[in-house]
């Protein structure tokens, strides 16, 4: 037996086979639904009742896919050029605490038209700022960016810690560890009334648009492209490398800066260490799911995010744990990984 | 007349639509030499993965000495006593010659390791066969010939009786060829039978008693070394005649570009040193020279990826300072660089995009690509260039090598360039590319171009220069005029001894 890359990809099996990972994955953490004792059909018509169930459910589901989206593209923008960022998680908390910085005083007596997109800007241009040190000691000393972006994420939140016990810290908290909260004016507009959702999922669709866009029309996707698939022939063709890196990240570190900034404007109000329950690296998973296509993060996104919120229908009704949504999403990943594999090599005896 | 010790009967092997090998049968005696010839893609190299049990045939069957072997069975074919020299190396490069020999020929679960006894094996075989290398020494720190002597000897130490060479010459230097071949001719002589695959009519004119000559899948001739000529063998295993281009008589003008005591450090290593030289419109100067001798830098430092340390560089009589690959591009400049598939393509992307990644600023207005001038472009390439395998939509990595090169040629020369930078322009192609190769160079300098042949390959360099210059240990020799080459001269040139050439040029 041995394994044959595939010269020519029909067109239903690149369309199938996610599909086919996503019913594998299904399929398998069915096995383990059955072992906790519950029926598995059912258990899968609670996840999606629980996911689409309501206006309320849904509008849930929605809300937890937009930082899914906006940071699931950070990793996918950033991995197609082969810069590994794993440090979205850290860039996300930074854009979190600079909204909160400068939209809860500094900047407050602004008016909201002006307010919320200036903000949005700082948050991007803070988790920029936290990429460009992984990538300086990359492009300087060639130290390897998956450690030292992994690492800056523990010296990120510890950061943020720091200052909402500290300068930032809200003297109505009653002494909780919170930051004081951005101006009512400067929160994002409610996409439906009477919910959580806000306009920050129409944010991160157009820039998952935008990014798709950027990546297969301009020369800059074009060239940044070429440096992660060749750096030799890239340079041999006169891309710039370490330009095009730069640009890279700071693209990469931006989209995880905006969900940040997002998460707090849109739902929150405020900033607490535990804003992320691992956005950034959830991202990376999004983002392997779709293949690192910017259109694909969007359904990879809602997939993660309907298991997360329809789990939690399926735990309360039926008792078996949330984990389940957990292990969905890493049989996913993995069935995906798998089946993309396909794609691209046959099996041949 | 010897006993066959393998006989291949009727193999046939299918890959999708393609024909991989069509009902070939050839057998090989003791003692023997045979070469198996063939272009790329011919099923070469198909048929002796059958062989050696990396593939199941569809049909047909293999013999070793009479008995038939098991397909697809890798573990069978080295007990039969089969053994492969891959093209490229299955070598770990951080273990040792006697770990990497000694790899796979010891169970699992044994708790120690007979090293002793594997050392005075090794050392037996290397012996018999004249293959010296330090048993201890560290694989990656080995040249390359001495990495397939290593490989060589991983077989023998399988007790291998049938041994068979992928390419073998792919990667060596002409001395270090020469002496594979003697080496394997005294294996021969010691009772080894060996097949060994090639394009190469030289090597395999000078080495093999036997030719089997395949085309399409199927064995298209049988000769005897000694009862044929190269150009029957090229017009067999091309299928028809193939004319190498030759150079006409040219007046060359104007010099173009001229290099000055150039000098090139790179981590206080001097690579390149008080290099001088001057191109003229119109002609070809040649550099050989053995590998690894400055030839990649120089070609570096020519096409933008490499600064240079030291040294004056003039650009059609103005000097200039460091060129990017932007500006050596805007200046006329078409380069062709000795990697094809690590620099010349980045294989993953499509060959229009492989058109013009390295003229962007033409292809787009305001930061966006221009998609259909450059998809245009790419089939213009693929006509005029008569580039085979694809659409300019389709991958890169999908073409052939000579194909590969043509798209190359091809992006460079549609822009007429004034000067072209060719490094190793035809290594490892079929006689058909090479050919087609030389006819696009040669144009090129009946248009007016200045092209720097960089080559190893001597052959090339003499039927395309006009005028020769020699690199050893970074630097280069004075020019000689091709009227004035022979073979003598040119082994002493490349040997870093250069009185006679500068009588020569000096000479009225």
């Amino acid at each position: 037996m041995r394994l044959e890359r595939r010269e020519h990809r029909p067109l239903l099996l690149l369309i199938g086979a996610p599909i086919a990972a996503i019913v594998a994955a299904l399929a398998l953490s069915g096995i383990l639904i059955a072992i906790a004792g519950a029926p598995v059909f059912d258990a899968y018509r609670r996840i999606l009742i629980g996911a689409f169930g309501s206006r309320l459910s849904a509008t849930e589901t929605l809300t937890r896919a937009t930082p899914l989206i906006l940071t699931g593209l950070a990793a996918a923008v950033a991995f197609r050029a082969r810069l590994w960022n794993i440090g979205a998680e850290g860039q996300f908390y930074l854009g979190a605490i600079a909204v909160a910085a400068f939209g809860s005083k500094l900047l407050a007596d602004l008016p909201g038209p002006i307010l919320i997109p200036l903000l949005l800007v700082i948050g991007a241009i803070a988790g920029m700022a936290l990429i460009l040190v992984p990538l300086w000691l990359r492009l300087r000393f060639s130290v390897d960016e998956v450690v030292t972006s992994l690492l800056m994420n523990f010296i990120a939140v510890l950061f943020v810690s720091m200052l909402i016990d500290g300068v930032l810290k809200d003297p109505l908290a009653f002494g909780w560890p919170q930051s004081q909260p951005v101006a009512d004016h400067a929160t994002l507009p409610k996409l439906i009334a009477r919910s959580r959702l806000h306009i920050g999922l129409a944010i991160a669709i157009v820039l998952a648009v935008v990014v798709y866009l950027v990546q297969s029309r301009t020369v800059f996707g074009l060239q940044s492209r070429a440096a992660g698939l060749n750096p030799q022939g890239a340079l041999f063709m006169g891309v710039p490398l370490g330009r095009t890196l730069v640009k890279v990240a700071c693209l990469s570190g931006g989209l995880a800066g905006l969900a940040g900034a997002i998460e707090v404007m849109g739902i929150k109000g405020y900033v607490t260490t535990d804003l992320s329950p691992g956005y950034g690296y959830a991202g990376i998973v999004v983002a392997m799911l779709a293949n690192l296509n910017p259109i694909g993060v969007v359904l990879a996104a809602l997939f993660t995010a309907i298991m997360f919120v329809g789990a939690d229908g399926m735990s309360r009704s039926l008792g078996i744990p949330t984990y389940i949504a957990d292990v969905t999403v890493a049989l996913a990943l993995l069935t995906m990984l798998v089946a993309l594999f396909f794609t691209q090599f046959r099996i041949r005896r | 007349m010897t006993t066959p010790v393998l006989d291949i009967i009727g193999v046939s092997k299918r890959f999708g639509d393609t024909l991989a090998n069509d009902g070939i049968s050839m057998s090989l005696g003791k003692g023997e030499i045979v070469a198996l010839l063939g272009e790329n893609g011919a099923g070469k190299t198909t048929l002796m993965s059958i062989l050696f049990g990396h593939y199941v045939p569809d049909d047909g069957q293999i013999r070793i000495d009479g008995e038939e072997l098991p397909p697809g069975k890798p573990r069978a074919a080295i007990g039969a006593g089969v053994g492969m020299v891959h093209q490229h190396f299955s070598l770990a490069s951080n273990l040792t010659v006697l770990e990497n020999v000694m790899t796979g020929t010891e169970q699992l679960w044994k708790l120690w390791s007979a090293t002793q006894q594997a050392r005075r094996k090794l050392v037996r075989i290397a012996e018999r066969f004249g293959l010296k290398v330090d048993p201890d020494a560290r694989l990656g720190d080995l040249s390359v010939g001495e990495q397939q002597r290593v490989e060589i000897l991983k077989a023998l130490y399988n007790d291998a009786r049938i041994l068979i060479l992928d390419e073998p010459t792919a990667v060596l230097t002409n001395i270090e060829a020469e002496r594979l071949f003697a080496t394997l001719k005294d294996m021969a002589r010691q009772g080894l039978s060996l097949i060994f695959i090639s394009h190469k009519l030289d090597e395999v004119m000078a080495t093999a008693h036997r030719i089997v000559v395949l085309r399409g899948g199927k064995v298209v001739a049988e000769r005897k070394a000694s009862e044929s000529n190269k150009a029957e063998l090229a017009e067999l295993m091309v299928g028809r005649r193939v004319m190498r281009p030759v150079r006409e008589p040219s007046t060359p003008g104007a010099v173009v570009l001229e290099v000055r005591d150039l000098g090139v450090r790179i981590g206080g290593v001097e690579r390149l040193k008080d290099i001088g030289f001057a191109l003229r419109e119109g002609e070809v100067l040649g550099i050989i020279g053995v590998s690894g001798n400055g030839q990649v830098p120089l070609a570096r430092v020519l096409s933008g990826t490499l600064a240079r340390t030291s040294g004056e560089l003039l650009l059609y009589g103005e000097a200039v300072g460091h060129l990017s690959v932007g500006d050596v591009v805007d200046a006329g400049i078409g380069r062709v660089p000795e990697d094809r598939n690590g620099e010349g393509v980045i294989g993953e992307m499509s060959i229009w995009e492989n058109a013009v990644l390295e003229r962007l600023p033409a292809y787009s207005h305001n930061g966006l690509v221009d998609r259909k001038a450059g998809m245009a472009f790419a089939r213009s390439i693929i006509d005029a260039f008569d580039v085979r395998g694809g659409t300019p939509a389709s991958r890169t990595r999908l073409l052939s090598g000579g194909n590969m090169q043509k798209l190359i040629l091809g992006r460079n020369l549609s822009h007429r360039p004034r000067i072209l930078i060719a490094a190793q322009p035809a290594r490892g192609l079929d006689e058909g590319a090479v050919a087609a190769v030389h006819t696009r160079i040669l144009e090129a300098r009946k248009a007016g171009t200045a092209v720097l042949l960089i080559s190893e390959d001597l052959d090339e360099v003499i039927s395309l220069a006009d005028r020769i210059q020699a690199i050893v240990g970074g630097r280069l020799s004075p020019p000689l005029d091709a009227g004035r080459v022979d073979a003598r001269r040119l082994g002493l040139m490349m040997s870093g001894d250069w009185s006679h050439v500068a009588e020569a040029a000096h000479a009225p």
